[in-house]
């Protein structure tokens, strides 16, 4: 029973990666080793699309690799695979932050994990930065003035300067659609 | 009912609108989940960001679930999960069906070039907004500032960054003999 066992198999991956999206993948290139439902092509291909298109990127993945082994429903199955042990885990632990919420220890250790998490979601931002406005092959050739891309720098001022007007008060959704049209008409990739 | 199909609209949209994976829903959960519905705090987002780090699963579907529970119980949790992830099979299984090389389309990656500016920025932002309620005091601060350079140059899992926070916390807490706000 395919659906079963493609149950399964991201039932596993959703409760053993740890820590988001491409913590998936060791265990994507696992399940494709053992079985002929995705190539270590196909593979590389679903990272792009996942890392290409809206949507968590373990999501997007589980989705697609079950879309290639069986059809919409392998991608439903995968999908509700994946996402099953986070739903049980993440449950367990509201009720039990709800109970505790006043407790003093949990309090004390929130205290310390917020700037924590403050500073992996800014190194996030500096890793998304690194690639969106840093041209790489410039700076390791040493061409320190030449590896910033001065469009997509402009951009991010204008983005920078739209989002703090107060008045406006646009929709992160209304923002990334503008930028999305900048960068088609101004050609930011190539 | 009307509840639950809130939730599941709200994180339709967050699923449909987010690109990059779970750090960079933060300006949208913000912007739906505080500020729209008022359905959690930005200081409660960074505990579930935290917690996320060291449990299984895609950040987004633990955040959804306990923005969900917290809501509406165990039911609300599934709903939330359900609408964070319904966008991407939708998307996900039509380019599979039809599309060939959607990565490799020039248009696909100009918008996206031009996508990742945006979502830096948005980062930002939504770093900038939540700062005062996370940076407190100096040992915040030190703490940030560690984590920052712990995150960047080195290759420590972040489980084990987390978990050595949560301890170091409980002893400054504890040393100091004085309860946190």
């Amino acid at each position: 029973m395919i659906f079963l066992r493609l149950f399964w198999e991201f039932f596993k991956t959703g409760l053993f990666a740890v820590g988001g999206g491409l913590a998936t993948i060791p265990f994507l290139q696992e399940i494709s080793a053992r079985t002929n439902w995705f190539s270590l092509n196909e593979l590389a291909d679903m990272i792009a699309i996942a890392e290409s298109t809206p949507g968590p990127i373990g999501v997007n993945t589980a989705t697609y690799a079950g879309f290639l082994s069986s059809g919409l429903l392998g991608g439903i199955v995968a999908t509700l695979g994946l996402i099953c042990p986070a739903l049980i885990i993440a449950s367990v632990i509201a009720n039990f932050m709800q109970k505790f919420r006043d407790n003093r220890i949990v309090k004390n250790v929130f205290y310390g994990l917020r700037p924590a998490s403050m500073a992996l979601i800014s190194a996030a931002g500096l890793g998304v930065a690194k690639l969106a406005l840093v041209d790489m092959e410039a700076f390791s050739s040493g061409c320190y003035i030449g590896m910033f891309d001065y469009r997509a720098l402009a951009l991010a001022a204008v983005v920078l300067v739209i989002t703090n007007i107060k008045k406006l008060k646009l929709h992160p959704i209304a923002v990334i659609a503008f930028s999305a049209v900048v960068g088609i008409v101004f050609k930011l990739a190539g | 009912m009307k509840l639950l199909l809130e939730l599941f609209w709200s994180f339709a949209k967050i699923g449909a609108f987010t690109f990059g994976g779970g750090y960079a829903m933060l300006p949208m959960f913000q912007k739906e989940l505080v500020d729209a519905h008022g359905w959690t705090t930005s200081e409660e987002l960074m505990d579930y960001y935290a917690i996320s780090q060291c449990t299984p699963g895609v950040i987004a579907v633990n955040a959804a679930t306990f923005v969900g529970y917290k809501q509406k119980g165990v039911i609300g949790g599934i709903v939330a999960t359900l609408g964070v992830v319904f966008p991407s099979i939708v998307i996900i299984c039509i380019i599979a069906a039809f599309i060939r090389n959607f990565a490799d389309m020039a248009v696909v990656k100009n918008a996206f070039a031009g996508i990742r500016v945006c979502v830096c920025v948005l980062i930002f932002n939504a770093v900038a907004k939540l700062w005062k309620n996370a940076i407190k005091d100096w040992v915040s601060i030190v703490i940030y500032l560690a984590v920052l350079a712990l995150a960047l140059f080195t290759d420590i899992s972040k489980i084990f960054i987390v978990i050595g926070v949560a301890v170091i916390s409980v002893i400054v807490c504890s040393v100091r003999k004085e309860a946190v706000k």
